[in-house]
């Protein structure tokens, strides 16, 4: 070996084991640390050690053999350093608490999410099942099988992005409903969060394309009734057992009767408690069972759809649909646990 | 659909406020969104008493004042009126009022005296014309309390969300009817506004099948499909002028603005009685005539707005002998205007089919009063009795007489009655509701109900055009027992027979793995500028430059990176489970559920005690994929192929192919910015394949479900492991893996682990070469391994490596 790759690899070996005693957490054990001191170095070492008498010449003996305990005089002072500085720091008093932890990045779930999560998780413990559908849709699904009449200012309710002859971008996640349907025989109990699309601009209040959580459920002998304690049973559950609900009537064309639930809050602007509609529901209109192969003599069933964007919104106090698309992370860390 | 307090009572006399019958909607008919008391500028103002009042020392006519606005202090407050009277309570405008008319209230000095305030008269608060003085409350309320709490109710603004379902409810005859139904209130059905007498045509009600001649005016209907029904009311010798301060009122208090007495008074018939109505200036009406018919090539027509709009030859138009004269259900021309030489009347009442309505209307993208009506449905059996009522109005405001109404086509046939069987009411409702409540709900409705052996037959009124089917009279009923009345019990239910669907399970456990590696999930906009002729794209974009939809996450991804950049956030950590849209041949695109992770800046925050940390590089991503693909892929053969360029790896699965990738994204970043890099990973196809024909289904058909894959448990070892350390001289082209695998094939079934190390470059090393350092860890099951077993296999392992490969261990 020649005396400057000797020197090469003993430095080497010297910088590696000063920046591991300088990377060392001062809290560790000492003989933790000497642990992992001499796993990094005693094996180089001793090779080194033994290339000094097999160096080719005598003066590169005696330099390789200087350079050898050099390095072993400064790796031994750097140990007792370490060992010095974490007498100081641990002794009592010495070391500063206030300084900061050594944190690692924390992950976050989009604030959509956490709420599609908690509205699932109230729903699954009431019987139901996650189900899903693609978002580019035929026309029969998002619209001929939900009773939607052509031509019909009801159209109008769903601006409609076309992706061409018969094909759209799904205006509601109400097609679930006839696939599972057609799918599953009843009793059926699904919930179907998914985007959804509308020709809207985007501004602070509205969004071409945002989420939606639909629910079904089809059964023998099931009424209005059940719809109702369902879902103010889940209201009593996401905001709280005080909150007023009330009932009233709505249109969609695939539920008869048509209702919405709203319930009581503060918006947090500041205007205090108020009605706010929180979803659209129904019974599925017989219609729709009949297209899905449903007998609708036999089997009724009901059906809810909510924007979770916007329970966010209201829940964290959002006030521009926009940042929820944005994805700045100095927003997004704001949801981390 | 705007209502106003007392135009609804006109229809519907009734004690209940504008709050309660905004209620009363809401829980059983039609949301209202918004009530806003026609005063509502009177909010800022409080009740404030004066507590001494005394002379002006540098005025005759003024009063220093001291008055208690219930904030507290009294403050100092100079009047003008005549009648301030310690003692008593006034209407008080503190500093930074706005009064209705605009001025801002502030303290001044007047003649050396300092006003914090004003004291108010009726008039400048806009409540009469009372000027005298000010206006005394007899009132017990505590100063500090709002004005108009004390005030009698004036008119109140209800803001009704009528659904494209009720076009009964866009007038306030059609929402008296309702409130009529509820809370039992009388109904008129002649508003009392109305205070003359009905006038009968002078000259008499003349009627043809589609074409009839009377003496002042000749109408005929071409085309009987859009036009179904058509009156004419003539009137003469009007004196067209403004209108009476209460027909004003009415209007205003809808938002609507007062243009003429006669104008007004067919706006009357849109708001009050959700009748359209156009009146026609008969003396512009080219041979006294109206002809519904299509257009001829070329024909145009400028509308009432002021535009000159060109027909396509054959769109239905109302017209006079000559030339186009209306747009027909949408709006008037100018030419036949109404104005203030005007005398004659040609009043059109007429019915026209809705999509015939719609389709004109979006065809000149022109949307009004009339058309909105039309398009949902109006009344068609009350055409005669609104040709009366718009006579009786216009002569009532602004003179003539009627002197003829000319009437073709006919009312539409009345709705078949439909059948309601009491038991499927209380299996929709889940509820029984007692057969007298039934009747009682249906016929407060204006059906027509008769008993049958199980229920009843049902004959909805004539402007009920969205009854038509059982379960649509089990909402009615439904909607008037009111929701709220039902029970609030949950019944036993059977749970679903469906499976969660596996890639939102799949896609949850991405998402808590990509959280726990610390990415922060985003929700973006899914569409792109990005694409060609086969992307799929969006044929009626909002916005022009982003048609595209997106093919993968990293284009998506990538823009967020940008946004965060450009805002100086360079530490970024995002990921999304979303869908994707790929060309397929089919109708719709193959649409697949992917991830995408992006990872760029430093690993971990920065600490005190060392130096800055690193940013992430390949390897990272690198890790990132191998622990996503045992999520996604667990126990399968997954194999990450390393690409070229900015496709670091590819992720290539046994039986599915090409199933992800790792890149280096090419962004246009400052240079401060570290290198971005992604994952995406495809977990499945979410399938857009019909289900079933329409009408039928595929129940028999269940889907494989997926079998779980669960962790076998290797009994902890109890003998301890030998391990030796093997540097390797390799060649740049030679793959580390290759090496490894040849190094297990070879080392024997005592192998435990062989864990790479170290690569290292230079010194000794020849160009071309590398030198790769593993660690291989060996155990017995049930004895410990002597060195020599050890150094048996090394030797073994270094034979066979210099054979199979030619490479060989580094000098050390």
């Amino acid at each position: 070996m020649e005396l400057s790759e000797f020197a090469a690899l003993a430095d080497a070996l010297k910088q590696e084991c000063l920046a591991l005693l300088h990377h060392a957490d001062p809290a560790q054990r000492l003989d933790a640390v000497k642990g992992a001191l001499n796993a990094l170095k005693d094996e180089r070492l001793a090779r080194l050690q033994r290339e000094v008498p097999a160096m080719a010449t005598p003066l590169d003996k005696r330099g390789a053999g200087r350079l050898f305990n050099e390095l072993k005089g400064a790796l031994d002072a750097a140990l007792a350093d370490f060992a010095a500085r974490q007498g100081a720091r641990t002794a009592e008093g010495s070391w500063d608490g206030t300084l900061p932890a050594r944190h690692r990045w924390t992950g976050s779930l989009h604030p959509v999410t956490l709420v599609v999560d908690e509205i699932c998780a109230i729903f699954r413990e009431l019987g139901f099942t996650i189900a899903l559908g693609p978002e580019a849709e035929t026309e029969w699904y998002n619209f001929g099988a939900l009773n939607f009449p052509p031509d019909h200012p009801a159209m109008e309710l769903h601006d409609t992005l076309y992706l061409g002859e018969g094909a759209l971008l799904r205006t509601h996640t109400s097609p679930v409903q006839v696939r599972t349907l057609q799918r599953c025989a009843p009793p059926v109990r699904v919930l179907a969060p998914g985007q959804v699309y509308r020709r809207d601009f985007f501004d602070a209040t509205h969004a071409p394309a945002f989420l939606q959580l639909e629910g079904l459920a089809v059964d023998e002998g099931i009424g209005f009734v059940d719809l109702k304690a369902t879902l103010a049973e889940f209201a009593r559950r996401f905001y709280g057992a005080s909150r007023r609900v009330r009932f009233g009537p709505s249109y969609f064309p695939f539920v008869e009767p048509g209702a919405q639930m709203d319930v009581e809050v503060d918006l947090q602007d500041g205007k205090g408690l108020r009605w706010v509609e929180i979803l659209g529901c129904g019974m599925v209109h017989p219609k729709v069972l009949d297209a899905a192969g449903v007998d609708s003599e036999r089997f009724t069933g009901w059906a809810f759809g909510m924007g979770p964007a916007r329970i966010a919104m209201s829940r964290y106090g959002i006030t521009d649909i926009r940042v929820l698309y944005d994805s700045d992370v100095r927003f997004l860390e704001q949801f981390a646990p | 659909m705007i209502v106003s307090h007392s135009w609804l009572a006109q229809f519907a006399p009734t004690a209940h406020a504008p709050g309660e019958i905004g209620e009363a909607l809401s829980r059983h008919c039609v949301t209202l969104d918004a009530l806003e008391r026609l005063d509502a500028a009177l909010a800022p103002f409080v009740v404030a008493q004066v507590v001494e009042a005394g002379r002006h020392p540098n005025s005759d006519h003024l009063w220093v004042t001291k008055v208690d606005d219930g904030s507290g202090a009294l403050l100092e407050v100079v009047c003008g009126a005549p009648n301030v009277v310690a003692g008593h309570k006034y209407p008080f405008a503190r500093t930074g009022t706005v009064m209705p008319g605009g001025l801002r209230i502030e303290r001044r000095r007047i003649r050396g005296e300092t006003s914090n305030g004003m004291l108010c008269s009726a008039r400048e608060l806009g409540l009469g014309d009372e000027h005298d003085g000010i206006l005394t409350l007899e009132t017990d309320v505590p100063p500090g309390t709002p004005l108009l709490a004390v005030l009698p109710a004036t008119d109140a603004r209800l803001t009704l969300d009528v659904l494209p379902n009720r076009p009964d409810l866009l007038s306030h005859r059609g929402v008296a009817r309702e409130v009529a139904a509820i809370l039992g209130a009388p109904l008129q059905s002649r508003p009392a506004d109305l205070t003359g007498p009905p006038q009968p045509p002078a000259e008499g009600w003349r009627q043809g099948p589609w074409a009839v001649a009377g003496t002042h005016a000749a109408v005929e209907v071409v085309a009987r499909e859009e036009c179904p029904h058509y009156l004419a009311v003539v009137i003469r010798g009007v004196r067209v002028g403004e209108s009476p301060a209460w027909l004003r009122d009415r209007l205003e208090s809808v938002g609507q603005r007062s243009r003429s007495n006669v104008v007004d008074a067919t706006n009357y018939l849109v708001h009050g009685l959700g009748q359209p109505v156009h009146a026609f200036d008969l003396g512009t009406l080219a041979g006294a005539r109206i002809v519904v018919r299509p257009t001829r090539e070329g024909e145009t027509i400028t509308t009432l707005d002021g535009v000159v709009r060109p027909l396509a030859a054959g769109t239905v138009a109302i017209c006079d002998a000559e030339r186009p004269v209306a747009l027909a259900g949408i709006m008037g021309g100018e030419a036949t205007e109404v104005t203030e030489a005007t005398t004659d009347l040609l009043v059109e009442v007429a019915r026209f089919e809705p999509r015939f309505v719609r389709r004109v209307r979006r065809a000149v993208g022109l949307s009004t009063d009339a058309s909105y009506r039309y398009e949902r449905g109006i009344d068609g059996a009350a055409l005669a009795e609104m040709a009366g009522l718009v006579g009786d109005l216009i002569v009532q405001v602004a003179g003539g007489q009627v002197v003829e109404v000319l009437e073709v086509g006919a009312p539409p046939a009345p709705h078949a009655p439909v059948g309601l069987r009491a038991p499927r009411l209380a299996r929709v409702l889940g509820m029984a509701v007692p057969d007298a409540v039934v009747r009682q709900h249906l016929e407060a409705l204006g059906c027509v109900v008769t008993p049958t052996a199980d229920g009843w037959m049902v004959a909805p009124p004539s402007w009920r055009t969205d009854l038509h089917l059982e379960v649509d009279l089990i909402e009615e009923v439904g909607r008037l027992v009111g929701y709220d009345a039902l029970p609030d019990d949950l019944r036993p239910f059977r749970p679903g027979r469906q499976a969660d669907h596996p890639l939102h399970e799949l896609g949850r456990a991405v998402r808590s793995v990509l959280v726990g590696e610390g990415l922060a999930e985003i929700r973006p906009m899914p569409f792109t500028a990005v694409g060609d002729v086969t992307t799929p794209r969006v044929l009626n974009p909002l916005a022009e430059d982003e048609p595209y939809l997106r093919g993968d996450l990293l284009v998506t991804l990538a823009q967020r990176a940008e946004y965060n950049v450009a805002r100086m956030q360079g530490n970024l950590r995002l990921f999304e489970i979303g869908h994707v849209f790929v060309p397929s041949n089919g109708r719709l695109p193959r649409e697949e559920l992917r991830v995408g992770a992006l990872l760029m800046g430093r690993q971990r925050p920065p600490h005190f005690s060392e130096p800055a940390p690193p940013a992430f590089d390949r390897w990272d991503a690198k890790a990132l994929a191998e622990r996503l693909i045992r999520v996604v892929w667990p126990g399968e053969a997954v194999v990450l192929r390393q690409g070229a360029g900015d496709t670091l790896w590819t992720v290539e699965h046994a039986t599915l192919g090409l199933v992800g990738r790792v890149v280096r994204m090419a962004l246009d970043l400052p240079a401060w910015a570290s290198e971005p890099l992604a994952v995406e990973l495809t977990l499945g196809v979410i399938s857009s394949e019909d289900v079933a024909p329409p009408g039928a289904n595929a129940h028999g058909v269940a889907p494989a479900a997926p079998t779980p894959r669960r962790i076998q448990f290797t009994p902890l070892p109890v003998t301890p492991a030998a391990e030796f350390d093997l540097a390797l001289v390799v060649p740049d082209d030679l793959p580390a893996a290759r090496v490894e695998a040849v190094m297990r094939g070879a080392a024997g079934e005592l192998l435990e682990r062989v864990a790479l190390f170290d690569e290292f470059r230079g010194g000794a090393i020849p160009s071309g070469h590398r030198s790769l350092a593993w660690r291989l860890t060996f155990r017995h099951p049930e004895r410990t391994l002597r060195e020599k077993e050890i150094e048996g296999r090394r030797a073994r392992l270094v034979q066979l490596l210099h054979q199979e490969l030619g490479i060989s261990v580094r000098a050390s």
